[in-house]
């Protein structure tokens, strides 16, 4: 048969299975939005910038383990989606971005709308390619989607010029078979390192496991799950690896790092042997490295060679899919009774993982989100920007399952949550799908409110509301004695005032709730902590989208907090 | 900080080469030399690699290398035995005082004349990198005119 590119990269999405793709159209992708137009099976969702139809795909792909698809233009179309494919390599997020190219012929010719998008995307993208040929592209369509969802996953962009969407292939056919001679992930850890492993295991008398993104991507939480209880050892899960072990079992003892919970730092610094699994050190999370769980060995298991002995020195090495290694080591691993080590780390963990103090008169942003979680049960979807409610994020509402927590941690992205949430709508549509907002991020890409109404996407966007670029207004006033520089998001970057809110005069810059309502999207803003259950539950109960601003405590900070450099169990309270 | 000798086997595709090497700049590490030619194999380039630096940063370098999805097999070879040459054309000042000992010094050598004019001689010399620097040496006081290496190739 005789297909165009265009028609050619519609039928490769079609075989690959692909539900939904976000996207925005431009000169040298029409050929394929021409061929977009007649295919039903297709859910075609027009986003309002290009970055959003990137950061949906992520979303969508975090929420379902599928791959993430979108398009863009060449030139300007290609270069916003870059954030979103940066973001996606730094999460190990399968994605597959298809972006046009102006005709092969105008290549390097600063030709309108050209960039050297290969080029550019080389560094964030797990690979990518420029089709020289129409004949080429089936095969090259194929090889995208394997890599990007096999392996540790990513992005890999696919660069199409105008005149090969044009082209036509004669004897067209969709490979079955992908075969790439360089390419062939290690999946099974190797036998003799996991037998090392069980033996280390036994042998420690003040074990952690340290789970991470890993367990998420591979599936293996019930895995997890099983080793932690068959030898009641503590868990604690990096921001990635959140929900990938359950949020509130006994043996969870929160998040470590710059803003982890006291009792997983000091378990950290304190044990004999990290158990990491599908973590990779990153340095938000150790700390200053040579301080670093100074009396632990470490077994590292991990699908990526290149990951181990990176920034930890590690012991015993297993590379491998999560899900393979646990599987096998859950068959030779002794069990161990939980001891004094136990009831050392249960001293640390109290009641509580994180508190703070609540207020009668002021909305804690803390208590918003512990709101939420009592109103859903956990029962939810939670999407989140990237600043102080990103962490409150973490730290109050407790992950349950995995691909719950939706979120930017590697690159941390403003702007991520609301379309990354628009895009786990998509993939999960049992669950109710929250974006918690700053009102910093969401003013990176608010513009999607209007994809939101106008395709009834039920995203229900919180947006705690504290004036402040509030994560950097944190670091000015503990490390830069309070001089606010251009972190008010009401006043001017040289406001005289802005040495504290209290002289402030300005309100609500922009009134989300209006410029929610001129997007058609139902809003409610909340100034009262008395009303903060009732206006969540306003929000949740409109069927599709709805925006919940709340007037939060303006210089709330997040606590506990390890400085940057600093060792983990140097720890800063409120 | 060492120097390595790194040789990579690789998909002849436009864009592998700037994808391997993009991976030492991303971390500030400068190449000091790179070559590249089609293998038996015209699927398949060759390249050495020659760079120097902090040990465990190139650890990470090799492994990376070996992740990325072109890369076929990543030697660095100071783990093994190599043989390991430089190509050096060079073009020395030559007047009748000096003709004698310029080409004295390149039988020394044993480099062979590429290219002969009134004014001047160019040698062409292959040797190991080390070599190469000392021909260099003994014709620098003659005037040299033009030079260029290959950099290192290995095997």
């Amino acid at each position: 048969m005789n297909k165009t590119g265009a028609q050619i990269v519609i039928d490769a999405m079609l075989k690959e299975d692909v539900e939904v793709v976000f996207g925005y159209p431009g000169g040298v992708v029409i050929p394929i939005f021409d061929v977009l137009y007649d295919t039903k099976e297709i859910n075609f969702i027009l986003t309002r910038h290009e970055q959003a139809a990137a950061h949906a795909a992520d979303g969508f792909a975090r929420a379902t383990g599928k791959t993430g698809v979108c398009i863009a233009t060449s030139g300007p179309g290609a270069t916003n989606i870059m954030t979103g494919l940066a973001t996606a390599y730094l999460d190990s997020i399968p994605m597959v971005a298809i972006t046009g190219q102006v005709a092969s012929p105008l290549l390097g010719t600063d030709a309108f709308q050209e960039a050297d998008i290969v080029g550019i995307s080389r560094p964030i993208t797990k690979h990518n390619f420029l089709v020289k040929s129409v004949d080429e592209l089936p095969k090259v369509l194929k090889q995208a989607f394997h890599i990007a969802n096999t392996g540790r996953p990513g992005p890999v962009l696919v660069d199409i010029p105008l005149d090969v969407s044009r082209g036509v292939m004669e004897n067209y056919s969709y490979p079955e078979e992908v075969s790439l001679r360089s390419y062939k992930p290690n999946l099974n850890g190797h036998a003799k390192q996991i037998e090392k492993a069980a033996e280390m295991i036994s042998q420690s008398k003040k074990p952690v496991i340290f789970a991470g993104g890993g367990i998420i991507h591979s599936g293996a939480d019930k895995e997890l799950k099983e080793l932690a209880e068959k030898t009641n050892i503590p868990v604690t899960t990096t921001f990635m690896g959140l929900g990938g072990f359950p949020g509130d079992h006994p043996l969870f003892i929160g998040m470590p790092g710059m803003h982890g919970a006291k009792c997983a730092n000091f378990t950290l610094q304190e044990c004999d042997l990290i158990i990491s699994v599908g973590a990779r050190f990153d340095d938000r999370v150790t700390g200053y490295v040579q301080s670093f769980a100074p009396n632990a060995s470490i077994i590292h298991m991990d699908i990526d060679p290149a990951a181990i002995s990176k920034i930890i020195k590690v012991d015993v090495p297993v590379v491998g899919d999560a899900k393979n290694i646990l599987t096998a080591l859950n068959k030779i691993i002794k069990k161990r009774k939980a001891d004094s080590w136990n009831d050392q780390v249960n001293e640390w963990k109290g009641e509580k993982l994180f508190s703070y103090t609540d207020s009668d008169s002021e909305i804690k942003p803390q208590a918003v989100i512990e709101k939420l979680y009592d109103i859903t049960k956990g029962e939810a979807l939670v999407a989140t920007e990237v600043g102080q409610h990103q962490m409150w994020a973490a730290q109050y509402f407790r992950y349950l399952k995995p691909r719950t927590l939706i979120s930017s941690g590697g690159l941390g992205t403003m702007g991520f949550g609301m379309p990354a949430a628009m895009g786990a709508a998509f993939g999960n549509r049992s669950l109710p799908v929250v974006d918690i907002a700053g009102d910093g991020s969401i003013q990176m890409n608010i513009q999607e409110l209007a994809t939101l109404a106008i395709n009834n996407i039920p995203v229900k966007v919180i947006i705690l509301n504290n004036s402040y670029l509030g994560m950097v207004r944190q670091w000015q006033q503990l490390f830069f004695n309070r001089r606010y520089s251009s972190t008010c998001l009401r006043g001017g970057s040289l406001c005289p005032v802005c040495n504290g809110p209290e002289n402030c005069t300005k309100k609500y810059i922009p009134d989300f709730v209006k410029l929610a309502e001129s997007y058609n999207v139902a809003a409610f803003r909340c100034d009262e902590p008395a009303e903060v259950e009732n206006v969540l539950r306003k929000g949740l109960e409109v069927d599709g989208p709805a925006v919940m601003e709340f007037i939060v405590s303006q210089e709330e900070n997040v606590y506990p907090m390890v400085p940057a450099g600093k060792p983990l169990d140097d720890i800063l309270e409120g | 900080m060492s120097t390595h000798t790194i040789s990579i086997l690789t998909e002849n595709h436009s864009g592998s080469l700037s994808r391997i090497a993009g991976l030492f700049s991303s971390r500030g590490y400068n190449i000091s030399t790179l070559t590249v030619a089609e293998t038996d194999d015209p699927t398949m380039s060759r390249m050495t690699i020659v760079v120097s630096g902090d040990e465990e940063i190139l650890e990470q370098i090799v492994k990376q290398l070996n992740k990325l999805i072109d890369v076929v097999k990543v030697i660095d070879f100071n783990d093994m035995p190599k043989i390991e040459r430089e190509l050096l054309l060079v073009t020395v000042d030559l007047n009748r005082a000096s003709r004698h000992e310029v080409v004295e010094t390149a039988n020394l050598f044993n480099a062979t004349v590429a290219g002969v004019t009134p004014s001047s001689v160019t040698f062409e010399f292959s040797g190991e990198r080390e070599r190469v620097d000392d021909f260099m040496t003994m014709l620098k006081p003659y005037g040299i005119r033009d030079v260029v290496r290959s950099g290192a190739v290995a095997i």
